[in-house]
């Protein structure tokens, strides 16, 4: 297996020079689901930002494919990863089906052939095309909106699927069927995956691998079951901090 | 208004209603040629929004009845009474399209303009697919306001001999003939009322609802 996604002494800083990521160097192989965790601000939107480069890197590089990607033409690189966002992101102007054909309508392919594809990711995301495909977004559920976000991501079939905390404003019942959803989706298609993600339950339900980043720098790179039985501090702080509504079950879980 | 004054006057108002349709269209139209481009523009350099909508603000406090004054010696524009009047029209037009389009374009949720650039839209795309079809509303309720102040304003014009219905309030006013002041004012206030209709109901169709 290669690297679909590999991050080399990757540095990133804001325009009044703080360090935002500190000499991250990972590899993701292909086909595998990433989850990366942290608390706000530790810069994991930030690495997921740099492979499409929506963030730019100081200094090291970040390779797609096994091509950097200041190497690849910026569009091109963009189009064939797709990209899923908590917010959904949806063009509330479109119906559905257009939302979900943008990329292919953005490249040029006939109007028949998109329609064809976006009824068909429709299908895959769990939506009936004959009833939502020409809806507008406002006239769907949270979880629908996030449905169709995740079809538009898929249409130019990327190998590469960016996911910044896709399901974070969901309530648990809706969240749920997603992450079972998208385990389904993933095993499926073999896609390499990027999710950045506040909920550590997700990581370990949807994840091969779980990276866990503070201040911009990588504080563990294991698989969910090493990850869970980390002697490393700051994995023990996280899991401790994550769990602890679990262990005083009068006082219930805060969401 | 005795019906023998319209028999007489009928088609004098008709011709200068249309005149005064004429020079208000006119300046509409460079006005959005001019605007919304230069709106988009800020959009993409935003440390010129403020002194760019700065003079057009300025334009706009420039007194009507002198800004006709100032263009009257001006060398191509004097030749033409039109010309000053669809200049000076222009210029008042510009700062609500201009401020709307910017605001229109600045207002969009930023998540969307996330994903239309991350999902690989060229400038141009995004543009046209995304930023103007959003805004669009917006930039329309300016050219709403610009057009229903210019109707007013160009009543002005005919003090440069531009001609519009202004022409006949002033000579209404000259004769002291209140029935021809009216025939000037009422077809103006009811261009003006036509218009913030029907440019409201367009405003209406091409607002995106929200979520």
């Amino acid at each position: 297996m290669s690297a679909a996604i590999e991050f080399r002494n990757l540095f990133v800083a804001t325009q009044q020079g703080r360090l935002l990521l500190d000499g991250i160097s990972l590899a993701f192989d292909e086909g595998t689901t990433t989850a990366i965790l942290g608390r706000s601000g530790s810069g994991k939107t930030t690495l997921l930002r740099t492979v499409n480069r929506m963030v730019e890197a100081a200094s090291g590089d970040v390779l797609v494919n096994g091509r950097s990607v200041r190497d690849t033409d910026l569009i091109a690189l963009r189009r064939g990863i797709g990209y899923v966002i908590q917010e959904s992101g949806l063009f509330p102007h479109f119906t559905v089906e257009r939302n979900v054909g943008l990329v292919l309508e953005a490249e040029g392919h006939p109007r028949a052939e998109r329609i064809e594809r976006s009824h068909t990711l429709l299908k895959t995301v769990g939506l009936d095309p004959a009833s939502f495909a020409h809806r507008y977004p406002h006239q769907l559920s949270g979880g629908q909106r996030q449905r169709v976000g995740v079809a538009r991501a898929l249409a130019a079939e990327p190998n590469v699927l960016l996911m910044d905390e896709p399901f974070g404003a969901l309530d648990p019942l809706t969240r749920a069927e997603m992450q079972e959803m998208m385990r389904d989706l993933m095993t499926r298609m073999g896609k390499t995956v990027v999710l950045v993600t506040h909920d550590l339950d997700e990581a370990l339900y949807l994840a091969d691998r779980i990276v866990l980043l503070s201040s911009g720098k990588v504080i563990a790179d294991l698989a969910p079951d090493a990850f869970m039985q980390s002697t490393v501090p700051e994995v023990q702080a996280y899991l401790h901090a994550f769990h602890r509504g679990a262990d005083q079950p009068a006082h219930g879980r805060k969401e | 208004m005795s019906s023998s004054f319209l028999q007489q006057n009928g088609a004098t108002i008709l011709s200068l209603t249309i005149e005064h349709l004429w020079l208000t269209a006119a300046a509409m139209l460079f006005a959005t040629a001019i605007a919304v481009p230069v709106g988009v523009w800020l959009t993409r350099s935003p440390a010129w929004a403020r002194p760019i909508i700065g003079i057009a603000n300025i334009l706009q406090t420039i007194p009507s009845l002198a800004m006709f004054g100032f263009l009257l010696p001006l060398p191509w524009l004097g030749d033409r009474a039109a010309r000053i009047a669809i200049v000076a029209l222009t210029a008042y037009a510009l700062l609500p399209i201009l401020r709307n389009t910017y605001a229109g374009i600045r207002g969009i949720d930023p998540a969307v303009m996330d994903v239309a650039q991350a999902m690989g839209l060229t400038g141009t795309q995004r543009l046209f697919k995304v930023e103007l079809p959003l805004a669009a509303s917006f930039i329309l309720a300016g050219l709403r306001t610009a057009t229903v102040t210019c109707i007013g304003i160009a009543t002005i014009a005919a003090a440069v001999g531009a001609g519009g219905l202004g022409e006949l309030i002033f000579r209404g006013v000259a004769s002291v003939d209140n029935r021809l002041v009216l025939a000037g004012a009422i077809p103006a206030a009811g261009l003006a009322l036509i218009a913030d209709a029907a440019l409201g109901l367009l405003e209406r169709r091409l607002r995106v609802p929200e979520r």
